[in-house]
């Protein structure tokens, strides 16, 4: 494999993994600062107990999502220094400034919030934990203006030989940002509200078994699962209204991916939704990609429907969108570019370039995304359904205690891993455009890199991130096993000889 | 503000941002540097862990800000250096991943094998950091051969391991360790504080003529007359401010007493900071315009190459100027709310995972 294919490879393994770890963070930040202020306003101390046993989970992912975001700050300059050179003037203003105002803010006030239970008044040891999550919500804000602008290159021109910002505005104004940052939001709190109601459920099916007459910890698992319940469900709501907004986006600005990740092969009128669907492809003598349908099954008219509102809507074809490219280089359905796509075309067209992208991959991550984050959901109405009005989960029979407990254990991770399948789509159906409509990808990895440095350096990754991998879940069993902590509420502390409220 | 000058002023802001790394983190990579001397006892070792707990996490996105502004305001720089030191910038990562996990596992995994290995973890991640990082410098300061069209750094992997480099990586372990023990003789009491004064006054003397060999050697081997950007005032310049340098370590050493008077100790973290801060400023005036670059005959390459449109440094200053000043007031505010000494008595029996204070028995 030649140096550019493994730095993708590369790209792929370590950002994947570090967003294992995302939408964790955004979420659960959210949730551990809501539980804390529930303590504090009603006084109850089974939140407080809710509160010091989820933000022990969330620091085990926290932790893990900033040691492997180390590496995103400075890959881009290792494996991809063309790219670097000819977009950092737009593309790094965002990252410095993720830097300099939502990572100052996370670390520090985590720091803050950890140590602080006996140095800080109550009320602003709870703002520390706002201040995290909005420092996380923040970055998310940068890092997807960065993104959006690949997806859809606004806000530039072409000059010195590469792409100068004229307007960071038009960087947040991007259709792509205001569809992507909600469904990014909505889709961490679905991971949040996840967490919250699989632990929550399986720990109160577990001690009612345990205690049928009422365990202590009862009210409390209660509580933690039917908030995440809750959070799940009205966050998949979000999630969908703002999918199906990004989808339109998507099905104008990028037509290739919408028909690659639907495996529409011919422009049709009134196109049907597949369901599921086989495709091959494989280059041809002029290094153009066919796409070819083996077999799928389809609903009639839906595919229409969802991107343009209007069931005999006409959507561009692979086939098609291959042939207008071809022809007069990359297009909106409209038929616009953004300036840069503009400025660049005529040296775009010097360089040769296979508009398709991998359509199984993205065909399936696509439903992938969806069924993992449905089923979510669907388990957090059951989980509703179950513990209503003091009703508990079904234990009696062995098989239902098993299928609650392995429902359970699996709810955290379908959103988790939906959100892992929706930036595969996004990503892997921009191919082969590293900058959408301007710079392909295979001109963006460093020439000086050899191949034998991105096998040692993704290798090295790939052990040391399998080790954390390791660690980090031994830690979650571990310390869910646990349970909650008992408590008493804690006081600021003057004397200088007392032990800490908490240690390292 | 024209073009140039906001070239020169972010030329200047990420060399504020790496003194800044440098001076704080430093002494997180000292603390972590010395558990294996100062810390062979566990509760000992977790006063040491405990005294930059709080802290260590922010002042790493110092490093993290350098290498984003680096990007933003000096794309060409980001790409040709970052692709250019690969290998050791995959050392740096590594060492800094596994120092950053094992702060916050070593308590959730407190039986004492795990525990201990997160804790030579954090060493031995410290120890590759700092060595890595001031072998570059050091070739920063000597110039790197850059070439080609888009530059390239030419030379390989083992021509950065020059004597002169190898004299920088083995100060700064030094120098950080002194910093170190200065910051835990001002952060702790009783047996911590007292070792670490031990430490000052063995490893001090050692530091202090690393630092000075390497600013001498430095200056007249690789003079600031090499920089075509520098006149004799760049001279004098990295001459004063390199033995700035050395005479602040030299009060810093002298500063420390046994009795722990508090005075004192707060100019000597003062003047180890100031001694750190003032040899990166060195490194970075021998840098000025070349990025610490020499490009070969027929490639040119420079800050001025390198820096992005004047739309983008526009902006970025702006945030700077608003997000600067925030940062160092929380920063600040933080550091006051975790003011208090510790020592082994203030260590709760056993590494807690939440807030022990809070849990009851």
């Amino acid at each position: 494999m030649d140096a550019q294919v493994l730095a993708r490879w590369q790209f792929g393994i370590t950002t994947v993994y570090h967003f294992f770890f995302v939408p964790m963070t955004i979420g659960t930040s959210w949730m551990v600062a809501v539980l804390q202020t529930r303590w504090l306003r009603s006084g109850d101390d089974q939140w407080l107990r809710l509160t010091k046993f989820y933000s022990k989970l969330f620091l085990i992912n926290f932790t893990a999502g900033v040691v492997t975001g180390i590496v995103q700050e400075f890959q881009f300059g290792m494996n991809w220094s063309e790219y670097s050179r000819f977009v950092g003037d737009i593309f790094g203003a965002p990252l410095a400034l993720e830097a300099l105002l939502a990572f100052f803010l996370e670390s520090t006030f985590i720091g803050l919030w950890i140590f602080g239970w006996d140095k800080l008044p109550r009320g602003l040891h709870n703002l520390c934990m706002y201040i995290v999550a909005l420092g996380s919500t923040l970055s998310a804000i940068f890092i997807l203006s960065a993104n959006t602008f690949m997806q859809n290159p606004v806000g530039a021109v072409y000059e010195n030989g590469r792409a100068q910002l004229v307007d960071f505005g038009a960087l947040f104004s991007n259709p792509f940002f205001l569809v992507t940052f909600p469904h990014q939001i909505a889709a961490s709190l679905m991971v949040g509200g996840g967490l919250l109601a699989g632990v929550g459920a399986w720990k109160l099916a577990k001690v009612h078994k345990e205690n049928p007459e009422g365990h202590p910890d009862e009210m409390a698992w209660r509580k933690s699962s039917r908030m995440g319940a809750w959070v799940l469900i009205a966050a998949c709501v979000a999630v969908f209204a703002s999918g199906h907004a990004q989808a339109q986006v998507e099905a104008h600005y990028q037509p290739m991916k919408l028909a690659a990740s639907e495996g529409l092969l011919h422009t049709t009128e009134g196109a049907g939704f597949a369901i599921v669907g086989v495709y091959t492809q494989e280059r041809d003598s002029e290094g153009i990609t066919q796409v070819h349908e083996v077999w799928s099954f389809e609903v009639p008219y839906l595919l229409s429907l969802l991107a343009f509102n209007d069931p005999n809507a006409e959507v561009m074809g692979i086939n098609d969108l291959t042939e207008q490219y071809l022809q007069e280089g990359y297009r909106d359905v409209a038929g616009n570019r953004t300036v840069l796509q503009e400025e660049f075309s005529s040296e775009l067209a010097k360089l040769s370039v296979d508009p398709v992208p991998n359509v199984m991959v993205s065909f399936y991550s696509f439903r992938l995304m969806i069924g993992l984050g449905t089923v979510g959901a669907l388990i957090g109405v059951l989980i509703l359904w179950f513990t209503r009005k003091g009703h508990y989960p079904p234990t009696e029979k062995p098989w239902q205690f098993t299928t609650w407990k392995i429902a359970m254990g699996a709810l955290p991770f379908l959103p988790t891993f939906a959100n892992s399948f929706g930036w595969i789509l996004t990503e892997m159906g921009r191919q082969p455009w590293i900058v959408y409509g301007v710079l392909p990808t295979w001109t963006a990895n460093s020439p000086n890199v050899s191949a034998a440095k991105v096998i040692a350096s993704m290798s090295a990754f790939t052990l040391v991130y399998g080790i954390i991998a390791v660690v980090v879940l031994k830690l979650f069993f571990t310390y869910i096993a646990k349970g909650l902590p008992e408590v008493t509420p804690p006081e600021v502390s003057k004397d200088a000889d007392a032990p800490l409220s908490f240690a390292y | 503000m024209s073009h140039d000058q906001l070239i020169i002023l972010w030329f200047l802001l990420i060399g504020v941002l790496w003194i800044g790394f440098f001076f704080l983190e430093g002494f997180d990579f000292g603390v972590a540097m010395l558990y294996p001397v100062i810390g062979k006892d566990p509760t000992e070792r977790r006063v040491m862990v405990n005294a930059i707990g709080p802290t260590w996490d922010a002042n790493e996105v110092w490093l993290l800000t350098a290498g984003g502004a680096t990007f933003a305001a000096f794309p060409g720089w980001y790409a040709t250096l970052f692709s250019g030191l690969y290998l050791p910038l995959l050392l740096v990562l590594l060492g800094l991943i596994i120092r950053g996990v094992s702060f916050e596992y070593r308590a959730l995994m407190p039986e004492d094998n795990w525990r201990d290995t997160f804790d030579w973890a954090a060493t031995i991640g410290s120890l590759i950091v700092t060595l890595v990082l001031a072998i570059g410098f050091a070739n920063m300061w000597k110039g790197m051969p850059v070439d080609g069209e888009p530059p390239h750094i030419s030379g390989g992997f083992w021509s950065l391991f020059s004597p002169f480099a190898l004299l920088g990586g083995v100060m700064l372990i030094a120098l950080f360790m002194v910093h170190g023990a200065v910051f835990l003789s001002l952060k702790t009491a009783g047996s911590v504080h007292d070792k670490a004064h031990g430490v000052i006054r063995t490893l001090g003397p050692i530091a202090l003529v690393l630092l000075a060999a390497f600013i001498i050697i430095g200056n007249i081997a690789y003079p600031a007359a090499s920089n075509p950007n520098l006149g004799a005032g760049g001279s004098v310049a990295m001459w004063v401010v390199g033995l700035v340098s050395v005479a602040a370590l030299a009060l810093g050493i002298l500063m420390h007493s046994k009795k722990g008077h508090q005075k004192r100790e707060n100019l000597a973290f003062l003047a180890t900071g100031i001694s750190i801060a003032t040899l990166f400023a060195t490194i970075f005036i021998k840098m000025f315009g070349t990025l610490g670059f020499v490009p070969t005959s027929g490639t040119s390459f420079d800050m001025w190459i390198a820096a992005s449109s004047p739309y983008t440094l526009n902006l970025m200053s702006k945030a700077a100027l608003f997000g600067v000043p925030l940062v160092l007031a929380y920063t600040i505010w933080s550091y006051s709310v975790f003011r208090r000494r510790l020592s082994v008595a203030n260590m709760p029996p056993e590494p807690s995972t939440v807030a022990v204070g809070a849990v009851q028995g």
